[in-house]
């Protein structure tokens, strides 16, 4: 017999809320679990690597990324990220108000 | 409200300059409150404002605050609510000229003392500031203002809440000033209600905490909330916030009876996490918070307690938000109908690539988006959307440029497509899109010793 996945694979936006803003060229994304269990699910999978390569083609710059235990959040800047930011950008979503339900699509193992 | 006062109620008015002209009236109507905080001035507001006080001299001020103060000025006289408001911009003193008229206007003569709050505006020292070697280099790029010195338009200091807290302790009922800082607005009545000191570096990083939190009105009430935001109560009725907070720098945010929308861990959790940089160092003039340590309750309905909140002192530099320009741009939109929508919409851009070329124009940047498809998730969306199958797609092209002459001629391109493009084409009543100039955002740092803030409390 097939020994039964101990994970299943998810869509962050099962696990996980979010909210994004701007700050010049770089857009921040606030990534909050749903509920405290799944924290460190997202502090291990969701690196900054990982968001780094996820965004890739959307971003020009790096990815910094934060950890706010007491809040079960995450915080991560991407950089470069709204072509030239502010009043410049030719973007719809020029002050990246939207890039945090980009990153709900991102994959995680969730522990069964 | 004097110092040791056991608790201060602070409400939000606006989030934002252009926010809900409903929500301060509700706000000093719906409830009993002690202050309402009005937030006028984003990074690029003040070069607005300049470019209206330069065709103007007594404007450069948020004007729609005059009409909104003239129907609350009533209910907070009577009620003894103070106001707090950034809407200043770039001419304080013309903006609580205003005010004055109004009050008098209202009969209020003798029951109004209005407080104003300036010196944060540098555009006259600007010349003096950088041949005393301040060089107010570009926060992202690194690059010193000398190089853009001929196109600013606006340069303002971010001064804190200790200026604010100056008016108030003068007497003043309304405090109008310019570039303060959103937090200071909410964190300066707390100083000013509990005597808090300037080195109580917990107590300000709470208030600036607390400042953080309904800076931008609804968004921390249940508006733009993401998490269950379906199951959201009667957004269309939504509080704004309200902060209940205490001496001890412990505070809870809460809305009036009766309104819409919610106030739940959750929801406070998204707004502070709302244009965050490094949680541990939330930089103000006032001090620094460290959003690390801030721990949340929910107390009862609407009702959530945040405490623990830790500080550090704060630093010898304030943040000046510089405005100079930058060039040309335009954004010009179609909507391709199904069959093959997408595919009709990419072949548009094609055409009109091609048109531009061979037309010679020069732009820094050509961004083309294709609304229903990836223009907000860009390749991630692509990879799961049915793009065969979608019912309608805008085209939306946009051109930046140095150039205004190219940006214009890129305007005339788009209405052809109609006729002489790809087929099943139409959304283009709004005719033409005009060139839009670009005031760009500069960032620096200076010595906060250059910076002097001046406060006067006039009676009306």
């Amino acid at each position: 017999m097939r020994r039964r996945s101990r994970t299943r694979r998810v869509l962050l936006v099962e696990i996980a809320h979010a909210r994004s803003g701007d700050k010049g060229d770089t857009a921040n994304v606030g990534l909050i679990a749903l509920k405290p269990e799944y924290y460190p699910i997202l502090v291990k999978q969701v690196t900054a690597a990982r968001v780094a390569r996820h965004f890739k083609g959307m971003i020009s710059g790096p990815v910094e990324r934060y950890e706010l235990p007491n809040l079960h959040a995450l915080n991560f800047l991407l950089h470069g990220a709204l072509d030239g930011g502010g009043t410049i950008s030719l973007k719809t979503d020029a002050q990246g108000k939207v890039f945090s339900t980009a990153l709900l699509r991102l994959e995680v193992a969730l522990p069964q | 409200m004097k110092p040791g006062a056991t608790t201060v109620r602070i409400a939000a008015g606006q989030g934002f300059w252009g926010d809900w002209l409903e929500a301060p009236y509700r706000q000093v109507t719906g409830g009993p409150i002690d202050y309402l905080m009005m937030d006028y001035l984003a990074e690029v507001t003040m070069s607005i404002l300049q470019k209206q006080k330069s065709r103007d001299p007594s404007l450069g001020y948020a004007k729609d605050f005059i009409p909104l103060l003239e129907r609350i000025l009533p209910i907070v006289a009577e009620r003894r609510i103070k106001i707090t408001a950034n809407a200043g911009g770039v001419n304080p003193r013309g903006c609580a000229q205003a005010v004055a008229e109004t009050a008098r206007r209202l009969r209020l003569g003798g029951k109004v003392r209005i407080g104003v709050v300036t010196g944060d505006d540098l555009l006259g020292r600007l010349d003096g500031l950088l041949a005393r070697g301040h060089e107010l280099r570009n926060l992202d790029t690194g690059r010193p203002l000398s190089e853009v010195r001929d196109r600013v338009l606006s340069a303002n200091a971010y001064l804190g809440a200790w200026p604010v807290v100056e008016a108030l302790r003068g007497g003043a009922d309304i405090v109008v000033t310019g570039r303060v800082t959103d937090t200071g607005l909410t964190l300066a009545p707390m100083i000013h209600a509990f005597g808090w000191q300037p080195d109580a570096w917990d107590l300000l990083a709470a208030g600036t905490v607390a400042g953080h939190t309904i800076e931008c009105g609804a968004q921390c009430s249940g508006g733009n909330c993401l998490v269950d935001w379906e199951h959201i109560p009667d957004l269309a009725n939504v509080g704004y916030p309200i902060v209940d907070a205490a001496p001890d720098g412990t505070f809870e945010i809460t809305k009036h009876p009766g309104t819409g929308g919610r106030i739940s861990v959750a929801g406070v959790k998204e707004q502070l996490v709302y244009e965050m940089g490094d949680p541990a160092e939330y930089i103000t003039p006032d001090g620094i918070a460290d959003f690390t340590t801030i721990r949340l309750e929910q107390k009862g309905k609407d009702r959530v307690r945040v405490s623990g909140v830790r500080g550090r002192p704060a630093t010898d530099k304030l943040k000046v938000s510089i405005g100079y320009f930058y060039g040309y741009k335009a954004v010009g939109t179609l909507v391709y109908a199904w069959p093959d929508a997408y595919k009709k919409a990419q072949a548009g851009d094609r055409i009109l690539r091609q048109r531009l070329a061979d037309l010679g124009l020069k732009f820094e940047s050509v961004l083309t988006e294709f609304l229903g498809a990836d223009a907000t998730h860009g390749p991630l969306a692509r990879a799961s959307a049915p793009l065969d199958r979608l019912p309608e797609v805008q085209l939306r092209i946009g051109v930046r440029s140095p150039d205004k002459a190219a940006v214009e001629r890129f305007t005339r391109e788009i209405a052809p497509l109609i006729l002489n493009g790809p087929p099943s084409v139409t959304g283009f009543a709004g005719g033409r899109p005009k060139p839009e100039e670009i005031v760009a955002y500069w960032p620096a740092l200076l010595d906060k010793n250059m910076v002097e803030p001046c406060v006067e409390v006039v009676d009306v």
